[in-house]
């Protein structure tokens, strides 16, 4: 019985030129490359009660600057009590605890102890302006540009939702749907402000 | 005479009043500019996506932020502003995902080069894979015509899979046995 020599077994991978190989693995190497960043921005954890909240910065609407800046960098509120509000023009929700959210600001205002921080969330600027000056409201207020901040604290936001941080920078309190009374707000806000 | 002279008129009155004409258009047009069409702003929102409920294009999306969008890009149109330009403006306040066409930059870049590198790995591998089979059967066609092989020469193409198996499997018993 005649032997075939194993040069003569033609298979598929001898059959393919180097160079293609090479691109198919490089190919390969991409896609999977594509899937694990892909998976591993959306398994990047939500910040959870307790946890230290990351740096953002909040671009701020004109009118509503703070301490005569156009910006907010969160870290420079290190040692206050923060109020983070997520809102838009076209949450009708929103509207229902604007006017509290001012009123209680006006309260914590004159202490210096307490920032508020109001985001209008996807919106159009025109809109946004319109309804804070619809609520008066004096607050610093900027847009979610990009939607950057949102994701931080809900990857799935539905404003409004509020979020409370202590002085060193921990989330301490959220809060998803509208307030219904100031007395919920001080509820939350008294006890850190004892806190040192 | 007489005629050159009413041709005259005739000429000027006709020159005055097309003047005359041209005015007025001037003016109107410029005191009330046509505002965009809906069609021409749904062409703008058609590739663009809404930013709070996914997944749906702006110019059909039925929710009251998605009119204020359509309305925000009639005024940015009515401005003068281009589509680059509005596209721009979107990109900026709600991110890349409210495009319809994502830019080929970052990782999006893979989305556009892998499909077309993959099709044509494919077409090569098809084909590397088709030729020989053709080769094959066109050394099949020869060998019938020339004869048996010499001896010691196997005649692979001739063999089918599955007595290749077979042959294959027992050589290599054989071997197995001998060692």
């Amino acid at each position: 019985m005649t032997t075939p020599s194993s040069e003569s077994i033609p298979t598929l991978r001898s059959r393919i030129p180097l160079w293609v190989q090479i691109i198919i693995w490089v190919a390969l190497f991409s896609l999977l490359t594509v899937l694990a960043a892909s998976l591993f921005r959306v398994q990047i954890p939500m910040i959870e009660i307790g946890q230290e909240v990351p740096e953002f910065t909040v671009p701020l609407y004109e009118g509503y600057g703070y301490d005569g800046s156009a910006e907010l960098v969160f870290s420079s509120l290190r040692g206050k009590v923060v109020l983070i509000n997520f809102w838009a023009s076209w949450c009708v929700p929103c509207e229902d605890e604007a006017s509290l959210m001012e009123e209680s600001w006006r309260f914590y205002q004159p202490s210096g102890e307490v920032v508020f921080i109001g985001i209008d969330y996807v919106d159009t600027p025109a809109n946004g302006m319109e309804y804070l000056d619809r609520f008066a409201i004096s607050y610093p207020n900027g847009p979610d540009l990009q939607g950057r901040i949102s994701p931080i604290f809900n990857r799935d936001m539905g404003v409004p939702e509020t979020f409370v941080v202590d002085r060193q920078g921990v989330l301490r309190a959220i809060k998803i749907g509208p307030f219904t009374s100031v007395e919920e707000i001080q509820v939350i806000l008294d006890p850190l402000l004892v806190e040192k | 005479m007489k005629n050159g002279r009413i041709k005259f008129i005739l000429g000027a009155v006709s020159i005055l009043l097309l003047l005359l004409n041209l005015i007025p258009r001037t003016q109107v047009s410029a005191q009330t500019p046509v505002p965009p069409s809906d069609d021409e702003v749904n062409a703008i929102a058609s590739e663009l996506f809404c930013p709070i409920c996914e997944n749906i294009p702006l110019d059909v999306c039925p929710t009251e932020a998605c009119r204020d969008w359509r309305e925000l890009i009639r005024q940015m149109l009515a401005e003068g502003k281009s589509e680059e330009e509005i596209d721009l403006f979107f990109v900026e306040n709600y991110g890349a995902r409210v495009l319809g066409t994502p830019p080929a930059r970052g990782i999006i870049w893979f989305a556009y080069i892998l499909p077309p590198v993959a099709f044509v790995i494919g077409v090569v591998l098809l084909f590397k894979a088709i030729r020989p089979r053709e080769e094959t059967a066109a050394k099949q066609g020869a060998a019938i015509q020339q004869g048996p092989l010499p001896p010691g020469k196997a005649d692979l193409s001739a063999v089918s899979d599955q007595e290749y198996r077979v042959r294959l499997e027992t050589e290599l018993k054989k071997r197995a046995e001998d060692n």
